[in-house]
Order: C-alpha cells, then sequence, then structure tokens
C-alpha cells in the first residue's frame, strides 16, 4: 500500500484528477466574462456612455433597452454555462472520491483478512472496524477533491484577481490587503482545531472499543455485577469527548466569525478608495460594482483554498496513521491470497518440522526447536500440560501462523512458500472454539467447499445491464469481479457431482459427528416450500397417514385428537379451535391476540357468540383471581399456569368488582375485550376450568364456519385452513405430520407419539430429506442459537466435509461430553485412515489409538514415540496417564 | 372431570382433608391429570422423581425388585398417595408402581406439595401419620419373612 497519501492519489486516479483539472480549467473562461459583462451592462447597456444607439450587434440593429436585454440576457447566459460547468466538476469529483474511498475500504479489509494471527492480540475489532468504515469516510471525500479543488479555486481566486488588477490596479491591490492576515491568522486557529479533531478520532475509537469490549464480556458484567463500574468509565470517556467537541466547536465559530468580518470588511474598502477615486473622476461607477462583486467571489474560492490546506494535513495524516495500523509485521503478501494454481495437487509424502520455533511478541519463546518426521498417512497425537505449545505447534502446522524460526514441509515443500489456495484447501484446522457464521447450518457446513465463483451466472435483460453496471464500477476501484451470487461449491474436493450429492455427503459426515439427530429434529420443526419440495410434501402427507394407522393398530389412536372441520378439538386452545389452522406470516392474525383482531370480533358478533365469550371470560378471570391472588407476584405458576400476569392481576381484581356478572354489555370496550380474550386461551382437556362447556364448544364450531365462509380478501392469505389432505405449509413438518394434537392427561403420550412418528417417516424415508431440511436452520450471531457441542461438532464436520489430506485439531473433541469425546475421535480416525491428522489433546488416555505421540513441555518436545513405547515408568508420558 | 369435581376427590384423601377449598383448587389447578393404562408404570424404582400421584381412579401394584425378583409389597387404590417419599427426601423411586387397571392421577409437583406442607402443619402430621402406617406394614412383612425364612431353616 502506499505510504504517502498522494501517490496513493496519483497512482490510481491521475486520469480522473487531470480531467476535472482540465475541466475546472476550462469553466474559467465563462467566469471571467461573468465577471466583466457586469461593467459593460453598467457603463454601456443602462448609462449609455460611449455607446450610440441603434447599436449593430451580430448583423441585428437594436435600440438601447433591446441592447441592455441583450446585454443581460448574456449574463445570464454565462451564469448558467459556468453554474454547468460547476455541477459537473461536483458530480464527476463524487463518483471518483466514491471509488477512492472503495478502494481504500477493499484494500483495508483485504489487509485485515491477511493479517497474522498475533496482530489480533493488541488491536480490537472496536478500533479496525472505525477505521474501515468511519475514518475513511472522510479521507474519500478529501481525495476526490485532493488536486481538483486547490486548481479550481485557486483558479477562480487568480481569475478575480487578475479581473481586478484589468480594471484598477489599486482596487486590486486594496483587495489583497486583506489577505495576508487571514492567511497569516486563520491557519493557526485552524491548525489547533485539526489537532483536537485527531484527539476526538482516537477517543471515538477508544470509545467503540470500550463498547464492544463491554457486549464480548457481557457475561463477566453480569456475573461480576461491574456495569455500575463500566458506565462510570465509559461516562468519564463521554466527559473527556464532550469537552473535546466543544473545544472544536467554539474555535470553530471563532474563525467563521473572523472569516466573515474580513470577508465583509473588503467592500468598506472598495466603497471608500474607490467612491473617492470615482468623485475625483478617475474611476467609473461599473467597475465599483464589479470590482465589489469580483471580491465577494473571490472570498468563497480563498475560503476553499484554506478549507483544503487543513483538510489536506488532515488527511495526509490520518491516511498515514490507517495505513500504518494496517501495515503490521509479518502481514502477508496480496498473491499469498490471491494465487489460484492451475491444479491443485494433493499433500503427500513426509511431514517434516525443522528446528521449528515461535516466539511471542517480546521475543519469548512459545515453541522451540521442534524437528519432527512423520509419514502423512500416520495419525499424530500431540500430548503435554498445559501452556506446554501443543496448541501452538497445531497452529503452526496448520499454516494459521508463520514460525519464527525453521520450517515445517509437507513432501519437501516448505508450507511457507505455498499460497493459502493450497495450504486452505488441503489442511483443515480446528480448534475448541471455532466460529459459526451467521448464516444457516449448510453454509456453515459447506464453507471449506467455496474458495471462488465454479460457475459464471449468464444474466439476462435488466438483470445483465445492472450487473454489467456492477461489474464496471468494481473493475474501476479495483475491486474483486468475482460474483457472490454464483455457485462457488467445489464439488469434486468433496468426491460429490452436485448439490444433491453433497447434502447427503454432509448429512453422513454428521452422522459421523453425531449431529444428525439434532438436524431432524430442527427439521422437524422447521417449515418448508411446499411448493417446491413436492417430493417431500408427498412424503410427509404419507407419513401422516402412517402415524394415525400405526397409532390405532396399538390401540392408542387415541394418543392424537386430529384436525376434523366437523368437531371441537378439546387438546387444542379454543383460539386454534376457532381459526382452524395456521397462522401466515407476522402481520395478520396472531393466535395469541386472536380475540383482538376486528374480523374476530365480527365473527362473534355474527354468530352472537359475544355474550357467551364474555360470561366465559367472567368465570375465567374469577378462578384466576380466587386461585392465583394469594401468591407472590414473582412465583413460578403465574408464567406456567396463569392466564392473567401477576403484573395485571390487580387491574383484574378491580375489573371484576366492577362487574355486574348480569350486566356485563355495559363494561367498557376495554374491558370487554379484556375479558373476552381470556377464553381464547383455555384449552378444556388440559385447565379444566368448566368456563368452556359443551354448548359454548358447538358454538364455537359454527364460529369456525363463519370464519371460514366471510374470511375478507385482505386475510385470505394469512391463514392456512386444516385440510387432511393437504399439506400446511405455515406449520412445521412435525404438526403436518401430526395433524393434530397430542393428547393431555396420557401418561407418555408425547414419548409414544413421537416415537411412532419416527417410525413413519422412517416408512417413507424422508428421515434424510427431513435432515436436509434442518440444514436450514440459522445458527444465529456467532452460532448462538445452537448449543456449545453442536457449534463444535458442525466445526468439525466441515473440516471432514472438504476432503482435506491434513486434519488438525486443537482439543477440538473437548466442549463434547465425555461418551460422545471418545465415539467422534473414534469415528474421526476410522474417517482419514490413510491420510494425515494431527491432534493436539487435552487427554493424553486419548492418544491410544494415535500411530505417534509427541509429549511437549515447555514449548519443546521431551518425547516421542507410539504408545506402547512411551507408556513406561519414568516416561513424563506415563505420568501425564497416570494424572489423566 | 371438572377442576371442582378434582377437588371433591382430594377433599376425601385424609392427606387434604383440612386444607381450605381455594387451596385445594389451586393444587388442583397446577396438577397435571395424567392417565395410566393398565400395565403402564407410574413410577419405576431407582428413578429420581420430583412429583407424587393421587390416584382418583383405578387400581396399582406397588413392586419392589430384590434379589428373588420383584416383590409386590403393596396394592394402591383410590385415594392413594403414591411416590411422596423420593418427593420428601430426594432419593430415587423406592418402587415401581405399576397401574392393573386404568389409573387416573392427579400429578402433584414438588414444590407445590412442599408449599402446602409448609402452610399447613395439619397435612405434616397426616403425611407422618401415613409414613409410620407403612413402616407399621413393612415391619409386619418383615416379621413374617423372618418367620418363614426361620421355618424354612429350621426344615
Amino acid at each position: 500500500m502506499e505510504k504517502s497519501l498522494f501517490k496513493f492519489i496519483l497512482k490510481y486516479s491521475l486520469r480522473q484528477q487531470v480531467f476535472l483539472t482540465l475541466l475546472s480549467i476550462a469553466s474559467f473562461v465563462p467566469y471571467y466574462y461573468q465577471l466583466s459583462v457586469p461593467k459593460t451592462i453598467v457603463n454601456q447597456g443602462i448609462t449609455g456612455k460611449g455607446v450610440t444607439f441603434p447599436v449593430t450587434l451580430l448583423g441585428f440593429q437594436l435600440s438601447h433597452e433591446m441592447y441592455l436585454f441583450a446585454l443581460t440576457l448574456l449574463f445570464l447566459f454565462l451564469v448558467i454555462v459556468q453554474q454547468i460547468f460547476k455541477y459537473s466538476i461536483n458530480v464527476y469529483q463524487g463518483i471518483s472520491g466514491e471509488r477512492m474511498l472503495r478502494r481504500l475500504r477493499y484494500e483495508l479489509y483485504g489487509r485485515v483478512l491477511r493479517f497474522p494471527l498475533p496482530v489480533f492480540r493488541r488491536m480490537s475489532t472496536g478500533e479496525i472496524i472505525p477505521m474501515i468504515t468511519a475514518e475513511t469516510e472522510n479521507l474519500g471525500g478529501f481525495i476526490a477533491t485532493a488536486i481538483a479543488v486547490p486548481v479550481f479555486n485557486g483558479g477562480m481566486f487568480l481569475v478575480s484577481l487578475g479581473f481586478l488588477f484589468v480594471q484598477n490596479w489599486g482596487i486590486a491591490v486594496a483587495a489583497l490587503s486583506i489577505y495576508p492576515f487571514q492567511l497569516y491568522v486563520i491557519p493557526r486557529m485552524q491548525r489547533r482545531v485539526n489537532q483536537l479533531g485527531k484527539e476526538r478520532v482516537r477517543s471515538a475509537r477508544k470509545l467503540s472499543d470500550r463498547i464492544g469490549e463491554s457486549i464480548a464480556g457481557v457475561e463477566e458484567v453480569h456475573a461480576h455485577n461491574i456495569s455500575n463500574r463500566l458506565l462510570a468509565e465509559f461516562s468519564y470517556r463521554l466527559g473527556d469527548i464532550y469537552w473535546l467537541r466543544y473545544d472544536i466547536f467554539q474555535r470553530k465559530f471563532m474563525i467563521k466569525f473572523l472569516n466573515n468580518f474580513l470577508q465583509q470588511a473588503g467592500p468598506f474598502l472598495f466603497y471608500l478608495i474607490g467612491g473617492y477615486l470615482a468623485i475625483k473622476g478617475s474611476l467609473d461607477v461599473g467597475t465599483i460594482v464589479a470590482a465589489v462583486a469580483a471580491q465577494k467571489d473571490m472570498g468563497a474560492p480563498l475560503k476553499e483554498l484554506l478549507n483544503y490546506y487543513q483538510l489536506q494535513q488532515d488527511a495526509r495524516i490520518k491516511y498515514e496513521q490507517v495505513v500504518q495500523q494496517f501495515d503490521p509485521d509479518g502481514i502477508r503478501t496480496a498473491d499469498y491470497q490471491l494465487i489460484e494454481p492451475e491444479k491443485i495437487e494433493p499433500l503427500k509424502g513426509e511431514l517434516q518440522a525443522v528446528n521449528l520455533g515461535l516466539a511471542d511478541d517480546q521475543g519469548n519463546p512459545i515453541v522451540e526447536g521442534i524437528s519432527f518426521t512423520v509419514s502423512l498417512e500416520k495419525h499424530v497425537a500431540i500430548v503435554g500440560p498445559g501452556g506446554s505449545g501443543r496448541e501452538d505447534l497445531a497452529m503452526l502446522i496448520a499454516r494459521l501462523m508463520d514460525p519464527t524460526k525453521g520450517r515445517i514441509t509437507i513432501g519437501g515443500v516448505d508450507l511457507a512458500t505455498l499460497p493459502e489456495a493450497i495450504t486452505g484447501r488441503r489442511i483443515a484446522y480446528v480448534s475448541q472454539s471455532p466460529y459459526i457464521f451467521a448464516a444457516n447450518i449448510e453454509t456453515n457446513l459447506f464453507l471449506g467447499l467455496r474458495h471462488r465463483p465454479r460457475t459464471t451466472l449468464e444474466y439476462a435483460g435488466e438483470d445483465a445491464k445492472a450487473y454489467h453496471v456492477r461489474l464496471r464500477e468494481s473493475l474501476a476501484s479495483g475491486n474483486t469481479t468475482d460474483d457472490p451470487s454464483a455457485d462457488w461449491t467445489d464439488y469434486e474436493a468433496a468426491g460429490v457431482a452436485d448439490m444433491a450429492g453433497l447434502r447427503k455427503e454432509g448429512l453422513r459426515v454428521l452422522k459421523l459427528v453425531e449431529l444428525y439427530d439434532d438436524g431432524f429434529q430442527l427439521g422437524l420443526r422447521s417449515t418448508i416450500d411446499a411448493a417446491r419440495e413436492t417430493a417431500l410434501v408427498d412424503g410427509l402427507l404419507k407419513a401422516r397417514i402412517s402415524l394415525r394407522e400405526k397409532l390405532s393398530g396399538n390401540g392408542q389412536g387415541q394418543l392424537i385428537e386430529g384436525w376434523d372441520r366437523t368437531k371441537y378439538n378439546r387438546n387444542a386452545s379454543v383460539a386454534e379451535n376457532l381459526m382452524f389452522g395456521s397462522p401466515v406470516g407476522a402481520d395478520g392474525l396472531n393466535l395469541e391476540r386472536l380475540a383482538e383482531h376486528p374480523y374476530v370480533q365480527a365473527v362473534l358478533e355474527k354468530v352472537g357468540l359475544k355474550d357467551a365469550f364474555l360470561a366465559s371470560g367472567y368465570e375465567v378471570a374469577q378462578t384466576m383471581v380466587e386461585l392465583f391472588a394469594d401468591l407472590p407476584p414473582d412465583h413460578e405458576f403465574f408464567q406456567q399456569f396463569s392466564f392473567i400476569s401477576s403484573d395485571d392481576l390487580p387491574d383484574m381484581q378491580d375489573l371484576l368488582s366492577r362487574a355486574n356478572k348480569e350486566r356485563l354489555n355495559e363494561l367498557a370496550d376495554a374491558d370487554r375485550l379484556r375479558l373476552m380474550s381470556l377464553p381464547f386461551k383455555v384449552i378444556p382437556a388440559r385447565h379444566r376450568l368448566g368456563a368452556v362447556d359443551d354448548a359454548l364448544m358447538a358454538r364455537v364450531l359454527e364460529a369456525r364456519e363463519v370464519f371460514m365462509r366471510d374470511l375478507p380478501p385482505e386475510l385470505t392469505n394469512k391463514v392456512e385452513f386444516f385440510d387432511p389432505a393437504k399439506y400446511t405449509a405455515a406449520a412445521n413438518l412435525q404438526d403436518n405430520i401430526l395433524f393434530g394434537k397430542i393428547v393431555y392427561g396420557q401418561a407418555k403420550a408425547a414419548e409414544m407419539v413421537i416415537a411412532m412418528l419416527g417410525e413413519a417417516i422412517d416408512q417413507h424415508g424422508i428421515r434424510d430429506a427431513v435432515a436436509e431440511v434442518g440444514l436450514g436452520f440459522e445458527c444465529g450471531i456467532a452460532g448462538g442459537r445452537l448449543s456449545a457441542a453442536q457449534r463444535q461438532k458442525l466445526a468439525i464436520a466441515r473440516c471432514i466435509v472438504k476432503h482435506p489430506d491434513l486434519l488438525v485439531m486443537s482439543d477440538a473433541t473437548a466442549p463434547l461430553d465425555a461418551a460422545s469425546q471418545a465415539r467422534v475421535l473414534d469415528a474421526i480416525l476410522d474417517e482419514f485412515k490413510g491420510r494425515g491428522l494431527v491432534c493436539s489433546l487435552h487427554r493424553p488416555a486419548a492418544a491410544r489409538r494415535f500411530d505417534h505421540i509427541m509429549v511437549m513441555r515447555q514449548g519443546r518436545i521431551v518425547e516421542q514415540g507410539n504408545f506402547a513405547e512411551l507408556d513406561k515408568d519414568g516416561t513424563l508420558f506415563h505420568e501425564l496417564l497416570q494424572h489423566d | 372431570m371438572r377442576l371442582h369435581e378434582e377437588v371433591e376427590v382430594l377433599r376425601n384423601i385424609p392427606l387434604f382433608a383440612n386444607i381450605e377449598p381455594s387451596k385445594l383448587k389451586l393444587l388442583a389447578f397446577t396438577s397435571e391429570r395424567l392417565a395410566f393404562q393398565p400395565g403402564q408404570a407410574l413410577m419405576r424404582q431407582g428413578e429420581s422423581g420430583d412429583s407424587a400421584f393421587v390416584i382418583i381412579s383405578g387400581e396399582a401394584d406397588v413392586m419392589v425388585s430384590t434379589p428373588a425378583g420383584p416383590l409386590k409389597v403393596a396394592h394402591y387404590g383410590k385415594n392413594a398417595l403414591a411416590g411422596e417419599i423420593a418427593m420428601l427426601c430426594d432419593v430415587p423411586r423406592t418402587a415401581t408402581v405399576t397401574a392393573t387397571t386404568e389409573v387416573v392421577t392427579l400429578r402433584i409437583s414438588k414444590d407445590l406439595f412442599f408449599r402446602l406442607v409448609r402452610e399447613f402443619p395439619q397435612m405434616a402430621i397426616e403425611i407422618m401419620r401415613v409414613l409410620a402406617s407403612r413402616l407399621e406394614k413393612t415391619n409386619e412383612l418383615l416379621r413374617d419373612t423372618n418367620a418363614k425364612l426361620a421355618e424354612a431353616n429350621k426344615r
């Protein structure tokens, strides 16, 4: 990256800058005439001095009035031309500025991706992010104007000045006389403002760093009650920033004041000196008017120039700071990231380390004098006490860190010389704190297969146009032209032909790391696009029937109460019974608040159910108040059992005391709604309240029919009614198979039904398809919606699925429970038979199945050999085993 | 069955006889009604347990596994309380209770049960009475067994 800002500007925007400069110079011509025409208007057009009418202009005979008209028209034309120039310059400046900004950000982000890992121990994301986002913003703005502004405004200034000299050198000198003072005082003040500005940037960076840290460490914040301390520190910083900003704006306004004052002082001199000369007869009035106008015009470019000078200083320093920050020692070259070899050969031969050493940034050795040679087909375990450097050795072997001494070779090739295209594809690495990206499981699983676009997407029509515009802009800013929408998946590397094959392979690997069942369960709880997944929908509908048959075959048919349009489902809430369908989308009908929906109210009105619901609601409210009134407000029963939250209970008590059971109709609308919404939550089989009796249930069935019949057009796509022969796209897979409710009050009903459901799914061979649906599960930020064990398994799976020649694991199974740790490690050992596997193990006993064991202590290998050789009295390995 | 009917059932159980009706109603409302088919186990010996069962209808056998195989130690009918030992003293279930007919129960959670015991000392006394009589039955069984054992040894 260019060390100096101007080198950067010239290297990447020379053409634009030249064009802008030419444009600026061209604009001076109309500008000069725009200045001189007013003089002609006043002297000749208005006062008619030295002209005899009619005047002949371009072959036309013009009277005095017509001549004035022609001159003013000319003036207007010049103004327009001048403004068009200005507009074009601004637009073009904007474009080149945005391109440079884009280029700069891209370059900086690319550099972050090439930082050696230890850099991130001293540079926080809170510092890096604002540098790439906020701070470069002004820089881009400045770059656009870097050459054009001084040329344009300097030119304008000189043109104005030249004009004044041509008119009258005395006036010109007078106009100039103000500037030395301005040029001396204002930059000085501005310099201090700039310094403060820099400080402000630094403080803001620190501030964002603190916020980032608080969020990252939020568990500690709560676990140790340090919010007050953090708030105090934060407030202290805010205070600093407040005073900084106060200082800055005060000085800024002072500068503005001085500038404006000096600017306005110009006319004072003109009127004084020019007026005196005019009275004496050595100067005409038109010249004074023009001079005042020219002086006024001179102010603006001069101000811009001053401004530019300060901006330039500021931008230069900022650029140098940023570049310095983004050029840490040991940063890898761009080629390392970008080189794409013709063919990527598998890594083969021997894995060898020669006198390998790694030191921290103070030069203290972490790993030292490591030498070993082992066939890549062998499985290597690295064991040792914590802090022995075994994790660092694993990272060195995976080429995540570069050794400070010695080298690692595979088949005689130094890993340090290989581009990431080879090491990142043929070697896989997983630690015990892997990162899961905020995408679905599938994207995370196949991450390691997506290195570059494998297809070129063909666009047509408008899309093609838009794509080409995008592409052109990318090129103009020196960005990559790779299309993120193309298919990037390297099917060949995974040993499959297409996406379907890859999903199968993915499921196989998920089974291997014991994540398959999780995927299956997530799949059952997902919804699918029924129009696209017709085969699966078909299978699910068959499973629906099979589940029924299996249950009735076992005499357990009563365990599910199915949806039947003519029957009330006693195991579902009144709301569900009324709607008899699944709500679609978040903005339509909400089952939790169904009573409040105007359409539902209208339906109840139509069937004449309002009074019945009011009475039932009154009964429910009474029971709730009776049952829960004595409980402390934070009692868990409120959440588990009550229809009324503890906060609302006093209000409800109040309402009941006001209400007359016989005249509930007289209550206010809001109160009536509150009562009416209560029965909607009642599930008769579960709550046994008696408030929803057989008569009411029969009426709800009537209401259900009316609800379906009269559904207004704006709600037709907000609800999907249940139909035994149809798939309900708005409901999840499991609910679609159940097509009803698991009954309350039967022991182990859920367990038995779910077991049967699994059998029904297997019977129709859709278990894999359901698990594939589970692959679409969104993992959340940093994989937060998955458990730690699930995240770990997913990270291991994504290493296996890319079929590397060497898998490096650093305590990767540690977050799993003991039993699955052993099983998963065994499965990996089997999977990697004949391929390289290097595991840093926290439990030496797990090394039993490895071919070669290296025992580390204090950064050195102290013993190596196979398990039998090492497991002897007197070895460190034996000692570690004893303690395991 | 409605809530108030369940409350009636609970009132007929000596343990709950002296508790005021509104508390019984809360007990009934927050307790899950659970039906067991003949042969289904209400609880299994050795499992951890955080609830007790009041049998509303039906009958169940109480079996303890011994080295000589399962041994029937008691028989529960309507109004019986089952599973209170594991709930009271945090030990695994001491016996397996299996439904012999269809059994309808009310499952009472540990939390609610302790609240009631704390609020109504009569309940604690009642529990003591139930436990003591059960101990007496067990002792009696032991005496019988010992006598039989001695007789067998004599032969």
